[in-house]
């Protein structure tokens, strides 16, 4: 995962960042199922890499390849970009040495036989309100992407 | 130590769980190596099928000259692949070209892991099963992808697009189609359904009906609207525009020779084994036996026993009538007697399934292939009667038809499944 997340930042050639994306993405969500999680794992290789990223392929493989190795690959917010990062850095710092108390200390067992079952009485259950707010939230995503796309409604 | 390792081999043929779930891997491996092996034999079969079909329905002989009633044609053809030059254009993306036929395959072949033979005839049984089979799936779109954009060539660009944009759009439409079939396994009997492939077969034999005719028509409807987005995902005719000759050459694969070329062939093939086989499982009752509800009982049991040993001293009967129709000409004897023992290969098999033993063993897988081969002659037909669609037709389908009719479906499906418990709710409050 590692690997892949360095190599999508360092390629040059804009695809190879995108393959190296998707290598990430499914590195992911084998982090997913060492986490007992596997209806998560699966989800998430359906959605980011069969259909996020091969959207995101799209895009990229219509644009010209020779230009865009010639342009700038940096730019100005390198600034803000150290910041962050060393922000990220400090606070994994942080939760190694002092939050041992934070997470559970023993594997959960017996998740993974009903893990599905589980996730869906957490979303319609506790978190209904939530969801129910996500969904309302990418419902106005797509009108919004509709009327943007549509010259005369 | 000799003794361990049989122990352990003949340890698992007492449990009924499949070799994945019993945790051994001898037999997994076994398990795997039949797939293997029985998938490559069905994509050759398939191909040699195909060929030969298609000619008869358009009044022509196909292929006559490789084997009697070019039997070896196949072969012969994976030998000339082998053989040809492996050509990698000189401007292509070299890493990404060598890649994606890999991605493909890979892709292609891992969703057999799940695949439910029988009860026990499966490499494992994962409780996300069918969201792992669509996952991997739709993983061979990137192969598609890499293999269109590595090329640098137009048609492959063009081709993969193509390809993709419609595999991604169908994408959606499947999975409405299965969402439902996966509802259908909750309602009634247990209460709690079930993603795993062969808890979804054993939900159809609990509740002793198929998916296809619960809720009728809604099964019906679903299984129609997976049954047109597979043949989209898979980019077989009347789909294939991805590949239609006589505007993009060969589509994302104009660019690949020889062995690559073979592994792209042989991925779409396995794909389309790998859909028919969910379509299978999902709405026909995968590895059970026909009117397993209607016709019941031990004489019938007996009866459908049988059939697997008739159907190939049926094929070995056939193959004995062509023996003789065969010409009398000297040159044809070596075809005419290899065609005489392929018949009696066939015969001594439809003899060894009529062994009690054995065919309560193998009778699950032969109901399941039997359904896949079905599936696949349909996919032939396909291919020979309907005209290609246009991709503003394709995508107009795609969207504005089957999806809303697959929410629609969903939605009805659940309504109707909760029927009882929103009659009580209503009436007795």
């Amino acid at each position: 995962m590692l690997i892949g997340g360095i190599l999508v930042i360092t390629r040059r050639n804009p695809v190879h960042s995108a393959l190296a994306l998707i290598v990430t993405l499914l590195a992911q969500a084998s982090i997913y199922l060492m986490l007992y999680a596997p209806f998560v794992a699966g989800v998430q290789i359906i959605l980011y890499a069969g259909g996020i990223m091969v959207l995101f392929l799209f895009v990229i493989m219509l644009v010209s390849i020779e230009r865009s190795m010639k342009e700038r690959q940096f730019n100005s917010q390198w600034v803000v970009g150290t910041i962050a990062a060393t922000a990220l850095g400090g606070l994994f710092i942080a939760v190694y040495a002092k939050g041992k108390n934070i997470f559970p200390t023993h594997a959960l067992s017996t998740v993974e036989n009903n893990n599905t079952q589980r996730v869906a009485t957490m979303l319609y259950g506790q978190y209904m309100f939530a969801f129910e707010i996500a969904s309302l939230l990418l419902l106005v995503a797509i009108i919004g992407a509709v009327v943007m796309a549509k010259k005369r409604i | 130590m000799i003794g361990q390792i049989i122990q352990y081999i003949s340890s698992y043929l007492t449990s009924d769980k499949t070799p994945g779930a019993a945790g051994n891997m001898f037999w997994v491996l076994v398990y795997i190596m039949l797939v293997f092996a029985g998938l490559s034999v069905a994509v050759i079969a398939m191909n040699w099928l195909e060929r030969k079909i298609l000619a008869h329905m358009q009044v022509r002989l196909g292929p006559m000259r490789v084997g009697p009633h070019g039997l070896l044609q196949p072969i012969a053809d994976a030998i000339k692949l082998l053989l040809k030059e492996d050509i990698m254009p000189a401007e292509a993306d070299g890493f990404v070209f060598w890649m994606a036929p890999l991605i493909v395959v890979l892709a292609a072949f891992t969703t057999f892991v799940v695949v439910p033979f029988g009860p026990t005839h499966a490499i494992t049984d994962m409780n996300i099963g069918i969201l792992f089979m669509l996952g991997v799936s739709s993983l061979s779109v990137l192969g598609i992808v890499m293999a269109g954009w590595a090329s640098n060539s137009h048609y492959p660009l063009m081709g993969a697009l193509r390809s993709s944009a419609q595999m991604v759009s169908y994408e959606i439409a499947m999975g409405l189609a299965v969402v439902s079939a996966v509802l259908m396994t909750s309602l009634n009997a247990s209460g709690t359904g079930t993603l795993s492939m062969i808890g979804i077969v054993q939900a159809q034999q609990a509740q002793g009906m198929w998916f296809i005719f619960k809720f009728f028509p809604l099964g019906l409807i679903a299984f129609f609207i997976f049954a047109v987005a597979m043949v989209a995902e898979t980019n077989r005719a009347p789909f294939d525009l991805a590949e239609a000759e006589s505007e993009l050459t060969a589509g994302f694969h104009t660019e690949y020779s020889g062995f690559r070329w073979s592994l792209f062939f042989l991925a779409e093939y396995s794909a389309m084994i790998a859909v028919s086989s969910i379509a299978v499982t999902l709405w026909l009752g995968g590895w059970l036996r026909p009117f397993p509800n209607l016709l019941n009982g031990p004489t019938w049991e007996r009866a459908f026993s049988y059939i697997p040993g008739i159907t190939f001293l049926f094929l070995a009967a056939m193959c004995f009538y062509n023996t003789i129709r065969m010409p009398k000409h000297p040159l044809f004897r070596v075809q005419t007697i290899g065609l005489a023992g392929f018949g009696i290969v066939l015969g001594l098999i439809g003899l060894v399934l009529f062994v009690p033993a054995v065919s309560a063993r193998v009778q699950d897988i032969f109901w399941f292939s039997t359904k896949v081969a079905g599936f696949m002659y349909v996919y032939i037909w396909f291919r020979g009667t309907f005209p290609r669609y246009r991709f503003d037709q394709l995508m107009q389908m795609g969207w504005k038809v089957l999806l809303p009719m697959g929410l629609g479906v969903l939605i009805l499906t659940a309504t109707a499944g909760l029927w009882p418990l929103i009659q009580q709710t209503i009436w007795h409050p």
